[in-house]
């Protein structure tokens, strides 16, 4: 890359494109150029840059000046006040999302981007994804260099397994664990999965991640290979994200021309490469044993398992199936080192946990914070608050596959143990706040209704059980439920849970169970009184009764 | 004795021809060539079958198994499992309502339901004109737009069922030269 006084980026996530960043980024090409300063003034779309709430965004380097929402007009008056003039447009610039002073442990960066901890996105927002020699200046592929270099495989593993991380997919299987197994199963042949299909209602953070900062991926998959013995990686990405799937392309590459992914890596002789494989629309495919059915370019239903991928994965050899985010904090841990990592997060559970915060709160977007905090400093700090004084009544965690969440247990930290204390989960991300205009059992119907079509039909505990559940929700919705309808729910939902063959069946059953716990009396009027306390359900075959 | 064994008698059985008599046209060889041999490859060329007709002919997914050397019903099996393939032409736009939980907490429903009633068609139909297909997806990660639909590729936010009718009749008045991206917007 040539070396440029200032660097210009545009967010370009589909809402930033929906308020004119397509247009924001051709006007200023055209003013740099008008201006004569193409040789100075690098540019670059850069995907999802985390915050929403004044998009488009233009993000102006070496100084991190943000402006949003721009609009096209605004673009000449900024290219020749801060590029040509050097002074900020501060009239333009986005409202700062700045630290409040309750979170001591939060440290700022560079004062005006979001406040929050940021390993995984550390380079998204910061860096052309389009450009390696960007990444390389961040600190890119060093911890694959000194991996390749200083390190034998066990002391990767050792230094993954020292660090605590957790798989972020939602189960929270330790990292370090699952590469062992794979590294001491003899096999000729070995495979790295990046789980880059995120399908949950909700959930983009994978997308951010891929988007904005895609050489962090390979780097991680390199160091997994390195680290089990595999010289073959996939990265199995969602059908729908286009720009990510063309990100990873070019990344790919780019890496390969620099001698990143190929044979002899880095003059170690160590050789691997990756390809990508686009999913075709099936959200069971998140699901590992699924995904591979995928891959292998079948229909995506889950295996039996044992035998795990671990042992029995794609082609019936060993394999890693990692999610993006879980990769994605591996490279810092390398560079950095373990003892580094576990400063962030709890003891239990160690680093950051990349949120989608959505619903009732007056900022919605995307948020990296430390494992361990609450729901309560989610919504006061990055939510700014309930909108219009409405207050908590509930949060739906991980898209589908989380937890609803009382507002009694928002004060619990929000890690994997302290989670699976209460006997909630942290699920892949999303947090769905919502407030009191909320109908648990209408939430309840729209999830299982989600279920039930996304069922494989496989196993019939989750093709019949979600199936039943949706049919008694919404008899409870439409006013012509019983009470015994509320002992069944529960027979069921065990059912799912516990015969179920896959991940999707076992945590189907999780709404209702939530529901039933912690708004057994909101349900209860649906059948007692035939009435929806907060007048969403519709009663409608009450009324056709009566008629 | 075989020869002596009572014959069955035949079924009755009209011989219509081998639907796949005449080699795959070309622009579907093409595709399929570049998969030859590749046990894992159905999916990607099913998904370059779609891209080229817009939809899976019957005929295409019979040419597929045959030339990739697939059981028909495995064809089948993979193109019917996942939500992106269709067999249907669809319309000129195609239209996703979001049902994702946080665009139905904003009401996606009334949107979906209000569409159809004035489209005169249900989910995964196409208007009789060929322009509209109405379909539903899961959630399509812009979630802080909620309630959003997308048309082809272009995604409308923050929608209601009136401004959501609005949109597509904009849609319809310059459906003679498809959608520019301005005039979409």
């Amino acid at each position: 890359m040539k070396p440029v006084r200032s660097m210009v980026l545009v967010s370009s996530d589909p809402e930033s494109i929906q308020k004119g960043a397509q247009e924001v980024f051709q006007r200023l090409q055209q003013e740099v150029q008008a201006f004569g300063l193409e040789e100075e003034i690098a540019a670059a779309m850069v995907g999802d840059v985390g915050r929403h709430d004044a998009i488009p965004l233009l993000i102006v380097y070496p100084e991190a000046v943000i402006y949003g929402p721009v609009k096209p007009d605004d673009v000449r008056f900024l290219v020749e006040e801060h590029l040509l003039k050097g002074r900020i447009a501060a009239g333009l610039q986005a409202p700062a999302r700045e630290l409040s002073g309750r979170i001591a442990w939060l440290s700022a960066r560079k004062g005006t981007l979001p406040a929050e901890q940021r390993i995984v996105l550390e380079r998204a927002g910061l860096i052309d994804p389009e450009d390696i020699e960007d990444y390389i200046a961040h600190n890119g592929y060093e911890a694959v260099g000194r991996a390749l270099s200083e390190m034998t495989p066990a002391e990767v593993i050792e230094e993954i397994t020292r660090s605590g991380l957790r798989g972020r997919g939602g189960a929270g299987f330790p990292t370090g664990t699952k590469w062992r197994f794979v590294a001491k199963t003899q096999s000729d042949t070995k495979y790295i999965i990046c789980n880059a299909d995120e399908s949950e209602p909700g959930t983009f953070k994978d997308r951010l991640i891929l988007e904005g900062d895609p050489h962090s991926i390979i780097e991680a998959m390199t160091l997994a290979g390195y680290a089990v013995g595999a010289h073959e990686g996939y990265i199995y990405v969602r059908g729908e994200y286009g720009l990510a799937q063309e990100r990873l392309g070019k990344a790919i590459q780019q890496a390969r021309q620099m001698g990143f992914l190929g044979e002899d890596i880095f003059g170690s002789g160590f050789a691997f490469d990756i390809h990508i494989h686009s999913g075709a629309g099936a959200y069971i495919c998140g699901e590992e044993t699924a995904l591979i059915e995928s891959i292998e370019g079948k229909r995506g239903e889950p295996r039996s398992r044992p035998p795990f991928p671990t042992t029995y994965g794609l082609w019936g050899k060993p394999t890693v199936v990692n999610n993006v985010e879980t990769l994605a904090n591996v490279p810092p841990i390398i560079r950095n080192g373990a003892a580094w990592y576990r400063r962030f997060g709890t003891s239990s559970s160690p680093g950051t946990k990349v949120y989608t915060v959505l619903g009732s709160v007056n900022v919605t977007g995307l948020i990296e914070v430390p494992m361990g905090i609450t729901l309560r400093e989610v919504i006061a700090i990055y939510g700014k608050g309930m909108k219009r004084g409405t207050s908590f009544k509930l949060a739906q965690t991980g898209g589908s596959s989380g937890s609803i969440i009382p507002a009694s247990l928002q004060d619990t930290p929000m890690d994997f143990d302290s989670f699976a204390r209460a006997g909630v989960s942290l699920g892949s991300g999303a947090l769905l706040i919502c407030n009191d205009d909320t109908c648990v059992v209408d939430l309840a119907t729209v999830l299982l209704n989600f279920f039930r079509g996304e069922s494989c039909g496989k196993c019939t505990p989750c093709r019949i059980g979600t199936e039943r559940t949706h049919q008694i929700l919404t008899n409870l919705s439409e006013g012509i439920g019983k009470l015994s309808d509320l002992d069944d729910l529960l027979v069921l939902a065990d059912g799912l849970n516990q015969l179920s063959n896959c991940g999707l069946g076992q945590t189907a059953a999780a709404p209702i169970r939530d529901i039933l716990k912690h708004f057994r009396a909101e349900v209860e009027a649906h059948v007692r009184l035939k009435v929806c306390p907060t007048g969403v359900c519709s009663m409608s075959g009450r009324q056709a009764k009566a008629a | 004795m075989r020869s002596k064994a009572a014959a069955k008698p035949y079924r009755r059985h009209i011989y219509q021809g081998d639907p796949l008599a005449a080699p795959p046209p070309p622009e579907l060889m093409v595709i399929l060539d570049r998969h030859r041999g590749e046990p894992d490859a159905l999916i990607t060329a099913l998904e370059e079958i779609q891209a080229h007709y817009g939809y899976l002919p019957e005929n295409s997914l019979r040419y597929t198994a045959r030339e990739l050397g697939f059981p028909l019903s495995r064809v089948f099996g993979v193109a019917t499992f996942y939500n992106l393939f269709q067999f249907t032409a669809p319309g000129r736009y195609i239209i996703r309502v979001c049902k994702g939980t946080a665009c139905h907490v904003n009401h996606s429903a009334e949107i979906l339901s209000h569409l159809k009633e004035r489209l005169g068609i249900d989910e995964n139909e196409t208007t009789a004109d060929g322009l509209f297909t109405l379909q539903t997806v899961a959630c399509v990660g812009a979630c802080s737009l909620a309630p959003v639909l997308v048309v082809n590729d272009v995604t409308y936010g923050n929608m209601t069922p009136a401004k959501a009718w609005e949109a597509l009749a904009e849609l319809r008045g310059e459906s003679t030269d498809g959608p520019s991206k301005e005039e979409v917007r």
